[in-house]
């Protein structure tokens, strides 16, 4: 018996039973609760008026395609932003960059709410008034190192060969990064849209924060429900945002998974 | 040259930026002021009444909680992902590719959505909320991390070596602790900090999971104390600790490894 258990062990891919079987019952069963609570009432019985809710609900419809507008600016706005900022890093001596990357980074570690208020008083002390620009200026600040990290991270690795041929082949210096250089970038791109799209759609607190409460995104919305009690048709609209994930998650492809290993920010 | 100075200066006003408001928390922990922004004078009162304790009880236990949480979270995600990645290594690439679908769920979720997920679960079981659901919850978006820091430096070994232990009579397990652990080592460490930051960085899967038995993690109480319209004095201070030792501990890892390489 004590033999058997230990040749069991023994065999290192039995290791990912423990891990299995935790995923199963902290993911796998979690997300089909979500799906399972969307199609039912709170008798339990199935339904499909959660959804129908929401297609006719304007209010919840609408702070969705609002908060879809809003994740698409500041999306937008931190590759614009972003992505200078991480080319000239990755044109940087490479000792200097990794400090400067490190400093991009830093602000991350003080609780993004304390960040948020302290955004709000800046915002006070140069009289700036509070509301939809306050809450995307606040939205770019707190995502642009997620924009930021897995860009430089793709730039650096990019081949110098790569580019040294197209400088060969007669490419001037703005062919050789619209031909060459950005589109061998572009999955760092898309790992950035994925860590700053999907969490601005959700994020709560940030925008009542920087609004006064005159703003709210989707997060609060689904955060309201479920705080209410109205558990199904707060599941109902998670269902919403999850198939939205989905389609990301399939557009991008192979992308998805690298661009979680790109997150890894350390 | 000029466009050296252009893009070094980019470079500063972006940082400038990012840093203001961290400079003007750091600036306003050395006045009294209830209100973050009034100057009422040099006071290094904050910083003392954080070490008093007693006073601010519950910003003090709302530490503690939010420390032992994550170091917890992180101990245990490090162990659970480290053995996972072993044994996906050693999978077929057909059910390797399966579990990574999986493990990435968590990471491609939106903290919202593990967040609701683990509550239906929570409450569809009946399990009162506390300390354990919110240790839990956080191993849940911790661990896949971990595996992700663990693989690479599995893929770059030798895969002979382990097979050359068995071969030379170790155990497997002593082939694991003396051949596999010391070259995992570095994937570990690093996965273990980041754990460690996800944890006590969370703030919405911890609101979802934490109960109302009035447990308290950092992020929850800011939540609560910033609804109520202010922000705890004391924050500010603490806020300043917690940047000061990160940075200064960051920058003698990056002087170390600089060290090292020359």
């Amino acid at each position: 018996m004590q033999r058997k258990l230990i040749s069991f062990l023994g065999r290192r891919r039995n290791w990912t039973i423990p891990y299995v079987l935790f995923l199963v019952f902290f993911v796998l069963v979690p997300m089909s609760l979500i799906v399972f609570y969307a199609f039912t009432n709170a008798e339990g019985s199935f339904t499909f008026a959660n959804i129908q809710k929401f297609w006719i609900h304007p209010e919840a419809m609408n702070t969705f395609l609002y908060s879809v507008v809003v994740a698409l600016i500041t999306t937008l706005l931190c590759i614009l932003i972003g992505y200078p900022a991480a080319y000239i890093l990755s044109k940087m001596e490479s000792r200097n960059a990794k400090l400067l990357v490190i400093l991009f980074i830093l602000p991350m570690w003080i609780n993004f709410l304390i960040r948020t208020l302290a955004t709000v008083a800046l915002f006070d002390f140069f009289k700036i008034p509070l509301g939809e620009g306050a809450l995307i200026f606040g939205m770019v600040y707190n995502f642009l190192p997620f924009m930021i990290y897995p860009i430089y991270n793709i730039l650096q690795k990019t081949d110098q060969n790569l580019i040294e041929a197209a400088q060969d082949l007669g490419a001037n210096p703005r062919q050789v990064f619209l031909k060459t250089v950005f589109p061998l970038s572009i999955p760092g791109i898309t790992s950035g849209v994925i860590m700053v799209f999907m969490p601005v759609i959700s994020t709560f607190a940030i925008a009542e924060l920087l609004t006064i409460n005159n703003i709210k995104l989707f997060g609060t919305t689904l955060q309201e429900n479920i705080y209410n009690g109205t558990w199904n048709y707060g599941a109902a609209l998670s269902l919403v945002m999850l198939l939205l994930i989905g389609i990301t998650a399939l557009l991008n492809g192979e992308g998805s998974s690298r661009a979680a290993e790109e997150g890894n920010l350390i | 040259m000029i466009k050296r100075i252009l893009s070094t200066s980019y470079l500063g006003i972006l940082l400038i930026m990012l840093y203001a408001p961290i400079l003007i928390i750091i600036i306003f922990s050395f006045t009294e002021a209830k209100v973050l922004g009034n100057w009422t004078g040099f006071s290094l009162k904050l910083y003392s009444s954080i070490f008093q304790g007693g006073i601010h009880h519950s910003l003090t236990s709302a530490l503690w909680n939010t420390l032992i949480i994550g170091l917890i979270a992180a101990a245990a995600s490090t162990v659970l992902g480290t053995m996972a990645a072993i044994g996906i290594y050693n999978l077929t690439p057909k059910s390797q590719k399966a579990i990574q679908m999986v493990n990435t769920i968590p990471i491609l979720n939106p903290d919202i959505i593990t967040a609701i997920s683990l509550f239906l679960l929570f409450v569809s079981l009946g399990i009162s909320q506390g300390y354990t659901t919110v240790i839990l919850a956080h191993i849940t978006f911790c661990t896949p991390y971990v595996v992700l820091s663990v693989l690479p430096r599995l893929r770059r070994m030798n895969p002979n070596l382990y097979e050359a232990a068995l071969d030379l009579g170790a155990t497997p397990f002593l082939a694991v602790r003396r051949i596999l652990l010391p070259e995992l080592k570095p994937g570990m460490i690093s996965g273990f900090i980041l754990a460690f930051t996800l944890s006590i960085d969370d703030f919405v899967v911890t609101l979802f999971t934490i109960g109302n038995e009035g447990l308290e993690t950092l992020s929850t109480y800011i939540y609560a104390d910033a609804r109520r319209g202010g922000l705890t004095p004391e924050l500010r201070p603490l806020s300043a600790i917690i940047f000061i030792s990160v940075l200064v501990l960051l920058l003698v890892i990056n002087q170390r490894a600089a060290k090292k390489k020359l």
